[in-house]
């Protein structure tokens, strides 16, 4: 079947997982039913253990579903040592059900892949030597990836049911009152391990830091928790973020911010009041830069930044260019420590970021964003999946989240190295580009032609040269040339998903 | 490719032949000459493939507008023949000589550039040259030199060799340059050619080289030498004229419209004749403003 993207989906696997194909961006106002999670009652005095090996034989079983967050990033050692024990333990059939998988998850995920210790995995994303595992067809069942939106959404509904999360934590008390801002390996907000902490049956804190209780504040509270695990270090805080963030010295980059900075400053939304989200990486933290001055130049003030935060953001909320600061992840130290001393700076859930199936969800309130692109084709549906070799290398993130922003700005290169960023057809669609308004090249600029009143504010704008996207296609395969097709085989490895629940596309396994 | 005639020449990229991304991304950051070098920036092990590269990058990449350059190497190198044949094949707007010390240089690199266009079956005359001054006794030659040929389009400054050859070496004031600046300036000025300005390599002194900038465009240089695509914006800040200029120069143009329109040979603003270099000024600034985007279409000055 296809869906309405045109993305050819395998029928028997949307049949055996009961899926529906993407129709739509627009999500509509249906009634949905939450559940609710198992509580083993107690008192909460003996919740205190020191061993993971413990904690694991009383929680997890053969073919359960369990949880870990990401907020370490790459400094995370408590994946890792849970994965060990339950490895070792000879547990089977397992769902893996992380918030997304970090570099430092690679090894273990394989072995336990390997050893049938997991056999599902759903995921924001994968990169690395995971990624090309799965890609070559390492993992029998296909991977499912969904947004940090849709993971919240996934979660309530009951599609994810988490048996046991396993949630590090740089300080916790003996009852299990946590937050991410005080101890050694500090990382901010704990907004996507609000989920698990909220959700699953069995909720376990791996912390190096017991402090006396009551803890606060408390983003997890003792009400959610079951066991308490005192380990030795939590994780290595150099390798969680970057500890001071530097502005690109890029020249591309650079001209690329300016030019995203013009989009905004010209754009209708730029006004008093106006909300943003920019993410990390060198031509994000740039545009910050450039949006500070225009912010200052034009007196305007910004209700609220929102998303993944880096010290530039926390900056202009110092400077009281920002009123608010909604933080579901921090991108660096920065970010973090200013979550501990700035009471502007609020640290939301994944669900109240960007569950579509909501009462109001932060980014439907969102005016613009800057998103990135491994590809972005003519009809400005976006890839931050796949790369040009067809190998899973990447995570849906917030993109198709913060993508429903009233102006959504895609920003990359028109090609990196030898291989275009703009294409006739992207390898794999993960957010529709129903929901993409602007692509921000070094050469010019995309409007999506459904966007007539950002055409016209566009039009003239000295330094922005204006383009169609079928321009900026043949402009770069005329730079770079026309790529041989990939290949695959018709074996599905990954579904992705819309932040909905539909299946947007589906990956395959690569030929070699 | 180019013309002669008047044209903006207030940024001169140097870009390294033999770095591929930086050949491909050349052409993005409005740079009003792009010049490819094939000297100094290239190793002896790279000096062919860099040739090959900037070639296929000429045939190629989109530049726009920007007047394309090469900096060959000179003809005490092996490379020298080579290098014009290939650029000159390719369609190069341009020829830099490097370490231009007489006139005569200029003249053999003429008669081979010729010999090149005949082979290639060029437009005799279609290659133009520039050269550079990076000595004493190119200094002291530089008026024979910038006129040595109808070809040439103008003359650069090069501090780093020059100071070294003076026994000096650069201080930030400029003091041992001034007679040299003056000196390249006059000769490009009596030749009727562009004349360029040395680069100004400390990335992280944007006030020094703000200064450096104000002062050589006092002076009168067309413009300068860049090292990095983010001096760019910087040069073209020093080079924007007021709104001031602007409104003055779009009269002047106005008055010699209306003389157009009346077949006066006579042009005349508030009642007094216009001289022909306030004419030329006029149109400069004019020119200026469109480039900086300080004007629209009809040339009105845009509020900001």
């Amino acid at each position: 079947m296809k869906n309405s993207v045109g993305r050819e989906l395998p029928d028997d696997l949307m049949k055996q997982l009961n899926y529906e194909g993407f129709k739509s961006t627009e999500i509509g106002e249906p009634e949905v039913q939450r559940v609710a999670p198992k509580v083993h009652v107690s008192t909460g005095d003996d919740k205190l253990v020191d061993s993971i090996e413990d904690v694991v034989k009383k929680t997890v079983k053969d073919g359960m579903t369990i949880s870990f967050h990401h907020h370490f990033r790459n400094g995370d050692f408590v994946f890792n040592e849970v994965m060990r024990v339950i490895i070792d333990q000879g547990i089977k059939n397992l769902t893996l059900a992380p918030s997304s998988l970090t570099g430092v998850m690679n090894d273990i995920v394989i072995e336990a892949i390997k050893k049938g210790t997991i056999t599902n995995i759903t995921s924001s994303g994968m990169r690395g030597s995971l990624g090309d595992f799965v890609s070559h067809g390492g993992l029998k069942n296909p991977v499912i990836f969904r947004s940090h939106g849709n993971r919240a959404r996934a979660i309530e509904h009951g599609d994810i049911k988490i048996d046991v999360a396993f949630l590090g934590v740089p300080n916790a008390d003996k009852l299990g009152n946590a937050n991410g801002m005080q101890g050694d390996a500090v990382f901010g907000s704990l907004g996507y391990a609000l989920m698990d902490a909220q959700y699953a049956d069995n909720v376990v804190l791996l912390t190096d830091n017991i402090m006396p209780y009551p803890n606060t504040p408390a983003s997890i509270k003792q009400t959610q928790v079951d066991y308490v695990v005192k380990v030795d270090k939590v994780g290595d805080p150099d390798k969680i973020g970057s500890g001071a963030t530097r502005f690109t010295k890029d020249p591309k980059e650079l001209k690329i911010a300016s030019m995203v900075n013009d989009v905004i400053v010209h754009s209708p939304y730029f006004k008093d009041g106006f909300s943003f989200q920019t993410g990390s990486g060198g031509a994000a933290l740039a545009v910050t830069r450039y949006l500070r001055q225009a912010m200052i130049d034009n007196q305007i003030k910004a209700s609220f930044a929102l998303g993944g935060i880096t010290k530039p953001t926390t900056d202009l909320l110092e400077e009281g260019l920002v009123r608010r600061v909604m933080d579901v992840q921090d991108f660096d130290k920065g970010a973090a420590d200013s979550m501990h001393t700035n009471p502007n700076q609020q640290e939301i859930d994944a669900s109240w970021y960007a569950d579509p199936d909501n009462k109001g969800a932060m980014v439907d309130q969102l005016d613009v964003v800057i998103l990135s692109a491994l590809e972005i084709d003519t009809d400005f549906n976006v890839n931050v999946m796949t790369g040009s070799d067809g190998v899973i290398r990447g995570a849906v993130g917030g993109h198709q989240d913060a993508a429903t922003a009233k102006l959504t700005i895609i920003s990359a290169p028109l090609v990196r190295g030898r291989i275009a960023t703009v294409v006739p057809k992207v390898t794999t669609n993960v957010t529709p580009g129903d929901s993409v308004d602007v692509l921000v090249t070094e050469y010019g600029i995309a409007i999506n032609p459904k966007r007539k009143d950002l055409q016209k504010a566009f039009a003239n704008l000295p330094g922005v040269p204006v383009y169609t996207i079928e321009e900026l296609q043949q402009m770069a395969e005329k730079k770079v040339g026309k790529p041989k097709p990939l290949e695959f085989t018709d074996r599905t490895v990954a579904l992705v998903e819309y932040r909905d629940g539909s299946i947007i596309d589906a990956i395959n396994e690569v030929k070699d | 490719m180019a013309e002669n005639g008047e044209r903006l020449r207030r940024t001169m990229m140097f870009v390294p032949g033999n770095n591929p991304a930086m050949v491909k991304d050349a052409g993005i950051y409005g740079a009003d000459s792009i010049m490819f070098d094939l000297e100094d920036a290239v190793s002896m092990a790279e000096k062919d493939a860099a040739r090959d590269l900037v070639y296929e990058a000429l045939q190629t990449q989109d530049y726009g507008d920007a007047e394309l350059v090469v900096r060959i190497n000179g003809d005490d190198t092996p490379y020298y023949h080579n290098d014009i044949k290939a650029m000159v094949k390719a369609g190069i707007d341009v020829i830099r000589l490097p370490k231009t010390e007489t006139a005569d240089m200029v003249k053999t690199l003429e008669k081979d550039v010729l010999a090149a266009e005949k082979e290639f079956g060029r437009k005799e005359g279609s290659t133009h040259l520039m050269a550079a001054i990076e000595s004493a006794k190119g200094v002291l030659n530089a008026p024979a030199i910038a006129a040595a040929s109808d070809r040439m389009i103008g003359i650069a400054l090069s501090a780093e060799d020059y100071t070294t050859d003076m026994k000096t070496h650069r201080y930030p004031d400029g003091a041992e340059l001034q007679f040299a600046r003056n000196m390249v300036l006059h000769a490009a000025r009596a030749a009727g050619i562009a004349a360029f300005d040395t680069v100004f390599t400390n990335m992280d002194d944007t006030e020094g080289f703000y200064r450096e900038t104000r002062y050589i465009h006092q002076l009168g240089f067309d413009g300068k030498s860049l090292v990095n695509p983010r001096q760019i914006a910087m040069v073209n800040k020093v080079y924007e004229p007021t709104e001031k200029e602007v409104e003055n120069a779009k009269n002047v143009i106005n008055a010699i419209e209306e003389a157009r329109i009346k077949g006066s040979g006579v042009i005349s603003m508030n009642g007094q004749m216009v001289d022909r270099p306030v004419v030329l000024r006029a149109q400069r600034v004019m020119m200026l403003a469109k480039a900086s985007h300080l004007v629209d279409e009809e040339g009105n000055y845009i509020e900001k």
